[in-house]
């Protein structure tokens, strides 16, 4: 494997920005991630998650800034990446008409593994994967969790040392998507470094570090545990009102509730941390005749994270206009 | 509004839907769970009177679906994962092309169409072409469609694979206000989070329905406690523990194991074998849940 030296940098990004005409998809983003690390990359469809990636798979040149990948430049390398590189997506390139070993062989030979390796790789690739015994069964009669595998396997066929996957687990079952990140786990203990996106927010839970697109830029990068910590502008209330849905009306507009969702049997309510939150919903909910029973704080979840770091986002922008304007 | 008795649906030799029981109340907004395969489209698709089932019946708003076909389709809008949107038509002219199908016209169709544009904040885009819409705003107009024939139950098939979470919670906080007007509605999801958004959640494995409460009585439903495993050689661990009496399953969460045991073992005996290896007792999500809920069945399959 073309090692890299313990501790550099796998993907290092400067300012990186990607223009379509007038539209800005990438807009100086700046971020690095060293070996070994498993870094997620989320955003709602349109953020620019996966123009980023194919600039740094040196598929998409970029309008400015600089990346390297391996401790290759994208713009003047754009060949040595692809070599250093798997790349995933989202509708893996498999031939559905040939069996499991028949499409190892084949990507062996895409990807110029040397001759003298490849028994040696679809070995491994077909134990980890767990794909050994159906080595000669034709692909299209695989289960899908078992395609993903059979993808991610030939992504990973020639070692590269850097693996990305553009939302590699869509429309995955939960325990294809369990064993498919256990996976995952091995190669990043084993040195790899991968670089996934998803809008899977369990998944996100897994990851070591995560950076939240949004409009193109980077509005938010940590370790999942540093993201929810970092949500201070927003405190998160459960209540569990007899009415619930008379309750979520009630709560709806009042000052100072930003959102108010029904979660099973329960609202859950977010209120700005300027104000006393339990107060305010515990006297909205009496006023219209209604109990707050179990109101509570709770801790937010990574997708409170998303939604709260994205509306913050709008809001801001919004007084940036409004400040413009006037 | 919805009563499945003991229904069934057989293909050749397989079996996808073996003899389930459950019901919904109206206002109730009722999620089904499974990996694929479980059987969860086939029960929606016999629900939504696509399909017949071979056993068992179906009750719709208190009647016989095999009675009152075309009564019963009037009571019930279907949304399919890959609902037909014409991608070169605009909004509008999908919206008036399903209205024409229904039969919806004039004042009405107009008054009905604002209605839902309004709703999901969608009349900005009312000529884009339904091609160049973001997956959010798809499915929107995908659930337009089907509810403009006014029906009083919505099934939805895996309505927001792919989308992103913006759009997710956008697309619930639609339901709910539906189901405050009364709406009734089965979803199918693959989202284990997303199934904690509903009143209640069905469990379906391999045909059948293995649980279904509240969101919060599912997580209570295992006897066997959790726990969080951290060991260096995961996937070995994880293997040796499965084969322990009494551990129901041990399942890998990113970097750690999840492990369900009997309250009988202690957590110290669990770990000792491997070396380096920590436990702590952790509340399980619904997920988890649910996984071990698999598992036992497919012991109880493999012993049956």
């Amino acid at each position: 494997m073309p090692d890299l030296a313990k501790g550099k940098l796998a993907v290092e990004i400067r300012a990186l920005t990607k223009r379509f005409g007038d539209f800005v998809a990438v807009n100086k983003v700046t971020l690095s991630v060293p070996q070994g690390e498993i870094f997620g990359f989320l955003g709602p469809n349109g953020a620019g998650k996966s123009t980023t990636i194919r600039i740094l798979c040196g598929l998409l040149d970029p309008t400015e800034g600089e990346a390297s990948v391996a401790g290759f430049d994208v713009r003047t390398q754009s060949e040595d990446i692809k070599r250093h590189i798997g790349y995933m997506s989202q509708k893996f390139s498999l031939y559905d008409d040939l069996t499991v070993g028949e499409n190892i062989d084949f990507f062996s030979g895409i990807y110029g593994v040397a001759k003298a390796r490849r028994a040696e790789r679809k070995e491994y690739v077909l134990r980890m994967a767990g794909l050994t015994e159906k080595v000669d069964q034709m692909t299209r009669l695989l289960a899908g969790g078992w395609k993903q595998r059979l993808a991610l396997g030939c992504a990973i066929l020639h070692e590269p040392p850097v693996l990305f996957l553009d939302e590699p687990t869509s429309g995955v079952d939960p325990i294809a998507r369990r064993s498919f990140w256990e996976l995952i786990y091995q190669l990043s203990a084993a040195g790899q470094t991968i670089f996934v996106s998803t809008h899977y927010m369990d998944e996100a839970e897994y990851c070591h570090r995560l950076a939240l697109m949004y409009q193109g830029r980077v509005v938010a990068l940590g370790t999942p545990e540093e993201l929810k910590h970092s949500l201070d502008s927003h405190h998160l209330f459960e209540v569990e009102p007899a009415d619930l849905l008379g309750a979520m009306d009630t709560l709806t507009g009042v000052k100072g509730l930003s959102e108010v969702a029904v979660f099973g049997s329960g609202l859950h309510v977010t209120a700005t941390s300027d104000i006393d939150g339990e107060t305010v919903i515990r006297s909205a909910l009496s006023r219209a005749g209604l109990d707050a029973n179990g109101l509570r704080r709770i801790h937010p979840s990574m997708e409170d994270v998303f939604v709260g770091v994205i509306e913050e986002e709008d809001r801001l922008r919004k007084e940036r206009e409004g400040a413009v304007s006037k | 509004m919805i009563q499945a008795i003991q229904l069934t649906r057989r293909f050749d030799k397989l079996t996808a839907v073996d003899h389930v029981n459950f019901e919904v109340q109206k206002g109730e907004i009722v999620g089904l769970v499974g990996p694929d395969g479980a059987g969860k489209t086939t029960t929606m698709r016999m629900l939504a009177g696509m399909m017949d089932p071979t056993e068992g019946e179906i009750l719709i708003a208190g009647r016989k679906s095999k009675d009152d076909p075309d009564w019963v389709k009037d009571q019930i809008g279907y949304m399919a994962q890959r609902f037909g949107l014409y991608q070169d038509l605009t909004v509008d002219e999908n919206m008036i092309f399903y209205s024409d199908l229904f039969g919806i016209q004039g004042h009405e169709r107009d008054r009905l169409m604002l209605e839902y544009l309004q709703m999901t904040r969608m009349e900005p885009f009312r000529k884009r072409p339904a091609g160049k819409l973001s997956g959010g705003m798809k499915q929107k107009l995908a659930l337009m469609c089907t509810l403009l024939h006014r029906p009083q139950i919505l099934f939805l098939d895996e309505p927001t694979n792919g989308v992103d979470p913006v759009s997710r919670r956008d697309f619930w906080a639609i339901l709910y206000r539906l189901v405050k007007d009364g709406l009734t509605v089965l979803v199918s999801t693959a989202y284990l989070d997303e199934a904690e958004r509903c009143n209640r959640v069905g469990l379906m494995s391999q045909g059948r329905l293995i649980a279904m409460d509240t969101p919060r009585a599912v997580k209570q439903m295992l006897p066997e406690r959790c726990y969080e495993v951290r060991a260096r050689d995961q996937r070995g661990t994880r293997e040796a523990l499965s084969r322990v009496a009494g551990v129901l399953s041990a399942e890998a969460s990113g970097g750690v194991l999840h492990v369900f045991a009997e309250p009988s073992i202690s957590p110290e005996s669990l770990i000792a074998p491997f070396e380096g290896a920590t436990i702590q007792p952790i509340s399980p999500s619904l997920e988890d849940v649910f996984i071990a809920m698999m598992r036992r069945e497919e012991r109880h399959n493999a012993h049956a």
